[in-house]
């Protein structure tokens, strides 16, 4: 039995060709999500060092916003389906469906509280903070003397806010930006476990609705934030997995940035697979898209009156009669001057391959992991001990046999769209100032068929023997070119898609009816400023001139000299031109007699004026006509 | 096309020692021709066979010699006519003489084109090169292989020789092969032709290519490395994924007595206004819309053009980095090539220094490209060196897609230490783990290695293609199944699972695997199956929608009750209205089942899921009118705890309600309301 019913439809390659395997990532649950940002005084108070270099402080408050505007932004872009709220509690004023104190729900005209994010909404969100202190206020929730508890009310609000959909369709979630690792500090006795017991109690009760509350701590060097005084609870952590939700606090600015921002991502995973190791035994695993090309959004047609979405309608016509045909359920493809027709369900047949979701072949070393062996985005691999218990501990032996001999695994992966050999690296996990850089799991590498690969190479071989390599000078200079050149802390994906920063810095501004475009910074360009150093300009210099000589413009010159095919061009269009001048043209457009020609006669007047060649003779006398301007 | 076409001979080994690998030949080069057929169809072939008994070739007629050469079929334009003969090969008597063939089919090149049809000539050897080839008259063998490779690149000729050795090879005199295995090797470096080794049938099907791809440029132009020093570069495709055909859609409307029916279907889109369904919106009047959340936002082609990014075609280096800053699975596409300017020898000095420096100092290079003066958008890549060990063939570098910040999503991940013990692998564990991976090796050391991409060839396309020639005669054949050789590809191979039994039944020995019994608290299934039963809810609206989902269930035809989804897959069994018999099965295998799950419980693990068995059992049973199954059943179970002393299952049945069906749920029962309640309770006095 598999552990899902196999959800790849095996036709659809067969029609919708592309990206037909980058879509495997399943849209069909909505996500709802609620911000709930702590507004207290203690948010404004509490501060986070920005960087080593840089002395400006910026507030908890400050940090929270910030990432709720970036995941806004993203969200906008990549799941515009799924909703938000944000929310602020401890605060003077109140908005909110139930009317409870303390706690107030931002949003701009023509939205709901829980809706999608528009433009506008990202655009006002970026505002809120100059005039929160006038329009919201912060002020301290869960003060002694008191009945009010705010963050009660903050979770009891969130709960209402999320009764939207069911359970079943979308993915609720709360998440919680505080810094108050003890919010009933402040209080004491038998009013203090009590307001305890009743929050705890709320959140329960969202939770049992599945409704899940996911925390965002936000904490000081000098005074860590401590989950288990309070939060561990509310939240429902088991003691092992304390240690793994609070990340070792390095607490520069931008890790928190980063670790909250990970945080904020919903994990997805893109399906359950049974890796079967060997005979009877079989483990699971999840796979996650990590890395996967955004395109900007797919294009709708408008009516371009009334800008009112278009519905588009597919019809079947058979090409012989003419007659309005069903989906037809076979397929033909010629071969040897017959058509070969398939059923669908022979060609599905034809690419079911094998019973299991991953089949492990063996292993190699790692050096036989070619450059060259890609097709596509890799997916990410992680055990689970969901439905079969020991799959994670087989995971992690082989995890870390794989790390130490250096060697990857080759698996068949068996899915209907496209049945392929894999390669399975170990990733051993990579902290970097207490955040995860890398997680630990393996990659899935697709690989290549040898159908798919192309000697390149061997076509480029010279005929006469063989064909120069750099002489160890010439090395050596490379080698203080490569130590000039050297990007040291290059990461990748450090830079944003400026194709794609355009493209919605276009819309947004459109959206808002904005008349000006913002510019975006194109952060792919060459550091010219860097390559100018004369250390850097010196060492290109001294390998050029071991390469190429002295002489290097020239050379360029001579090399850019005309191939074997535009030299063929040249000698045509002089044999042209001399033929050219056999005819009187004048007269044969004026007596009409173009027509009399032939096409390549045609041509010669054409090559000669270098006008374009193509077309019929129509179209070829036409064209000298317009040219000789009769 | 006919400007490319090609000409090709096939020369084949089909002597005594050959007879066990005929079977792939005849594979490989019948789906070279079929290929032909399908792609190049202009293009010629002719095949020589040698090793055969028979003699038969114009050579042997006009000058002598050259025995047990065969001309099986002259050079001709493909037709069915060849892949039939290669599908059937002749087993040959003797041992063949490949230097005999090659020039029986150098003839043939020869005499059918002359001068003509320059550097589209070639010739493919098949052999395993285990039998001496005779002394020539005068000079050594050496001096006449050279002379005639050398009338081979005069004539524009080039020969690609694919060796079986390893596996393929029986027991072969060494000092005759290691002498051939120069010989040919001198074709090679002459013709600049593939010379390729194979050691077994898989790579046999993916060493020969059947199909011919001429590589074509994607970018010519300057690999900028500053603006003051630009390197003359074309960049080609490495890797293109080659995709299952696309097959039209057929029509059945045009008479069969039609000749010229083209049996296509067109397919035809039409936009039609939202408000008004009946208006078709002219092309002209639409306009393309872009999302923006919940705004789409309208922008015309003009608008678009005057304000998206334009950035300039060329390809600027940014510098260089330690290989370890760019990770393998970060390579996001195909693979590209860069290769200096053909003729250019400084280019290709320059490419050569750079990326034999890059490799010494363990550094990559980073490049922003733009292929295209007009393209969307640019790419950010990698160029990793790749440095050629053969003379005559240049270092170039390969050229791979990195990922922008918009790609990557960061999930954090549990790190491994962080599981609890039970979960960490043990000291024993972690050796039967690392002897598999030493053990299951794919790359053993002085053999050639298994399943290298370049030589292993799709089996879903080979299978495509084997099945397409069969219809083409047989129009009613059934798809076949993955032969032995294929299916080497798509599963372990049993020798590799052989030599390494004890490895393996340690390795499962050491590990222990359980279905998890709290899977089914788990939130995520437990949401599915409330989807699945959407039983416990009442009746009313949800009724609808179960009976659905459960016909969906029933279109994958359940026939029996697994371990993961029982539940589901009894209803889906319930469901099926094909045959009353089904309802009978079903309640029987759930019998089992439930059984089976109380039996094999380890301290009641199992009795969460064999209590959902029966409470679905129940419902199905109340719902089919078959009351009478139910209670027996019931009886037994009790019976059958009491005997095992399985007390905790009875209890538990208690604690859930679970009772006999009174008639007041199902008229047919002959339990009373009375009898039902009291079931349970009475059985706790009998249990202690």
């Amino acid at each position: 039995m598999d552990y899902e019913p196999e959800s790849d439809d095996p036709f659809r390659d067969d029609d919708d060709e592309p990206d037909s395997h980058l879509s495997l990532e399943k849209e069909s649950t909505k996500e709802y999500v609620v911000y709930l940002v702590d507004s207290s005084p203690k948010m404004f108070n509490s501060t986070c060092p920005a960087s080593a270099d840089d002395q400006k402080e910026e507030s908890h408050f400050h940090i929270a916003l910030s990432c709720i505007s970036q995941s806004l932004k993203n969200q906008i872009i990549n799941r515009s389906y799924d909703e938000v709220a944000i929310c602020f509690f401890n605060t003077r004023e109140k908005r909110n469906l139930q009317d409870l104190n303390g706690v107030f729900v931002f949003n701009v005209p023509e939205r709901e509280f829980l809706d999608r994010p528009t433009a506008r909404y990202i655009k006002e969100f970026d505002r809120v903070e100059e005039s929160f202190a006038k329009d919201i206020g912060s002020q301290h929730g869960i003060v002694s003397g008191t009945k009010e508890n705010s963050l009660f009310n903050a979770i009891w609000a969130a709960q209402a806010l999320l009764r939207k959909g069911s359970a079943k369709t979308a993915d609720k979630r709360v998440l919680l930006f505080t810094n108050e690792d003890d919010p009933f500090g402040s209080i004491k006795g038998a009013i203090k476990s009590d307001m305890t017991r009743m929050t705890l109690q709320r959140a329960k009760d969202a939770q049992d609705l599945g409704i899940s509350i996911e925390l965002l701590p936000l904490s000081h060097p000098s005074e860590p934030f401590n989950v288990s005084q309070f939060y561990a609870d509310l939240i429902g952590l088991e003691e092992d997995e304390l240690a793994d939700f609070m990340p070792s606090a390095g607490n520069k600015l931008d890790d928190m940035k980063d670790q909250l921002r990970k945080r904020m991502f919903k994990k997805r995973i893109v399906k359950k697979l049974k890796f079967m190791i060997v005979d009877g035994i079989s483990i699971e695993l999840n796979s996650y898209a990590l890395i996967r090309p955004t395109a900007p959004g797919a294009i709708t047609w408008l009516d371009s009156v009334t800008n009112q979405p278009l519905k588009s309608e597919r019809t079947f016509i058979c090409n012989d009669t003419g007659a309005l045909v069903e989906e037809s359920t076979r397929r033909f493809y010629p071969y040897k001057g017959q058509n070969i027709t398939f059923t669908m369900k022979e060609l599905s047949e034809i690419k079911r391959s094998s019973t299991g979701h991953l089949h492990l072949l063996g292993f190699k070393p790692l050096s036989c992991l070619r450059d060259y062996y890609n097709l596509k985005p890799s997916t990410f691999l992680y055990p689970s001990d969901e439905a079969m218990d020991g799959s994670i501990c087989i995971f992690i032996a082989l995890h870390r046999s794989m790390i130490q001999l250096k060697r990857f695994a080759v698996a068949f992966c068996g899915s209907s769209s496209r049945a392929q050999l894999v390669a399975l690296i170990a990733q051993d996990e990579v902290i970097q100032s207490g955040g995860q850089i890398e997680p630990p799991g393996m990659h899935m590498i697709y690989l290549p068929y040898s159908d798919d690969i192309r000697l390149v190479e061997e076509r480029h071989s010279e005929k006469s023997g063989t064909v120069s390599k750099a002489s160890n000078d010439q090395i050596k200079k490379a080698a203080d070119v490569i130590k000039r050149i050297d990007l040291k802390d290059f990461s990748v994906c450090q830079f944003a898609n400026p194709g794609l920063q355009r493209h919605y810095a276009v819309l947004q501004a459109l959206a808002l009816d904005e008349d000006e475009i913002p510019e975006i910074k194109d952060e792919t360009l060459p550091d010219e400023e860097g390559l100018a150093r004369p250390g850097v300009v010196r060492a290109l210099e001294e390998f050029k001139t071991l390469v190429y000589g002295e002489n290097y413009e020239e050379e360029c010159e001579a090399n850019s000299k005309p191939s074997e095919a535009s030299k063929k061009r040249k000698a045509q269009a002089e044999v042209a031109t001399k033929e050219c001048e056999n005819y009187d043209w004048n007269e044969l457009a004026d007596t009409g007699k173009l027509k009399d020609l032939t096409v390549v006669e045609l041509k010669y007047y054409l090559i000669a004026h270098n006008l374009p060649v193509s077309g019929k003779k129509e179209a070829l006398i036409s064209r000298i006509l317009t040219h000789m301007k009769k | 096309m006919a400007r490319n076409k090609e000409a090709l001979v096939l020369l084949l080994d089909v002597g005594p020692s050959m007879h066990s690998v005929i079977p792939e030949i005849e594979k490989v080069s019948s789906m070279l021709v079929e290929k032909k057929l399908i792609f190049t169809k202009y293009d010629e072939v002719g095949v020589v066979l040698f090793g055969t008994e028979d003699t038969d070739n114009e050579l042997t007629a006009e000058v002598g010699g050259y025995q047990h050469v065969v001309v099986l079929k002259n050079i001709k334009v493909v037709d069915g006519d060849i892949v039939e003969a290669v599908q059937q090969l002749p087993r040959g008597t003797t041992h063949g003489d490949f230097l005999d063939a090659i020039i029986v089919g150098v003839d043939m090149l020869i005499k059918k084109f002359g001068e003509t049809n320059k550097g589209k000539k070639r010739m493919c050897l098949v052999t395993n090169a285990q039998c001496p080839i005779k002394e020539p008259f005068e000079g050594s063998k050496e001096e006449q292989v050279t002379t005639i490779a050398k009338q081979m690149t005069v004539h524009g000729m080039k020969m690609e020789s694919i060796i079986l050795r390893g596996k393929l090879s029986q027991d072969a005199n060494k000092k005759i092969m290691d002498e051939n295995d120069r010989l040919l090797s001198i074709f090679s470096t002459e013709t600049s032709a593939r010379l390729t080794y194979v050691e077994n049938p898989v790579s046999l099907l993916g060493a020969l290519r059947t199909r011919n791809i001429t590589p074509s440029t994607i970018f010519k132009g300057d690999l900028e490395l500053s603006p003051k020093l630009r390197i003359k570069v074309l960049v080609y495709k490495k890797t293109t994924e080659e995709k299952f055909p696309t097959l039209k859609k057929y029509s059945d409307k045009a008479a069969s007595t039609d000749k010229s029916a083209t049996h296509e279907v067109k397919v035809d889109y039409e936009y039609k206004s939202s408000q008004d369904p009946d208006r078709v919106v002219p092309p002209d009047q639409r306009i393309k819309g872009y999302r923006y959340g919940p705004q789409i936002i309208p922008i015309s082609h003009a608008e678009w053009d005057a304000v998206k990014f334009k950035p300039e075609k060329g390809l600027k280096l940014l510098g260089f980095t330690d290989s370890s800053n760019v990770l393998r699975h970060q390579y996001m596409k195909d693979v590209n090539v860069f290769v200096a300017e053909s003729g250019n020898t400084k280019a290709t000095l320059a490419l050569s220094s750079l990326a034999r420096a890059m490799k010494e100092m363990n550094k990559v290079a980073i490049l922003r490209c733009v292929w295209r003066q007009g393209q969307a958008n640019v790419i950010i890549g990698v160029l990793t060196p790749n440095l050629s060990d053969k003379e005559n063939i240049p270092d170039s570098l390969y050229f791979n897609v990195l990922p922008f910040a918009e790609d990557v999503r960061e999930f954090q991940f549990p790190s491994f230490s962080n599981f609890p013990a039970p979960k960490q692998p043990n000291e024993q564990q972690l050796e039967a783990a690392a002897n598999l991976v030493k053990m299951l090796d794919l790359a053993p050391q002085g053999k050639e290695e298994v399943l290298l991409p370049d030589f292993t060839p799709n089996p879903i396309l080979e299978r495509f293609y084997r099945y397409l020639e069969l219809k083409s005669k047989h129009a009613d054949a059934a798809v076949p199944p993955l032969d032995d050789t294929l299916k080497k590809i798509t599963e372990p191979d049993d020798d590799l699972l052989q030599q390494n039994k004890s490895v393996i039944e340690k390795f499962c020995r050491s590990f222990e695997l359980k279905e998890n019994p709290r899977h089914k608290k788990s939130r995520h299934l437990w949401r599915e199956e409330i989807l699945g039963s959407g039983k416990d809810q009442g009746k009313g609206e949800i009724a609808a929608q179960p009976s659905n989902l459960i016909e969906d269930k029933s279109n994958v035809e359940v026939e029996n009750i697994g371990d993961l989804t029982p539940v589901q897959d009894f209803e889906a069994m319930f469901a099926r209205r094909d045959n009353p018999d089904w309802v009978v099965k079903a309640i029987n295998a759930m019998k089992n089942k439930i059984y089976d799950l109380i039996e094999d419980s380890h301290d009641g693990d199992n009795y969460s899921k064999a209590l959902e068995c029966l409470t679905a059992l129940r419902k199905g049973c109340v719902n089919e009118q078959e009351p009478k199954q139910f209670n027996d059943f019931l009886r037994d179970i009790r019976g059958f705890c009491q005997e095992k002393n399985l007390h905790s299952f009875c209890d538990s049945l208690s604690s859930k309600g679970l009772t006999l069906i009174p008639k007041s749920e199902a008229a047919d029962s002959e339990v009373t309301e009375e009898e039902a309640r009291s079931f349970l309770v009475k059985s706790e006095p009998k249990v202690e």
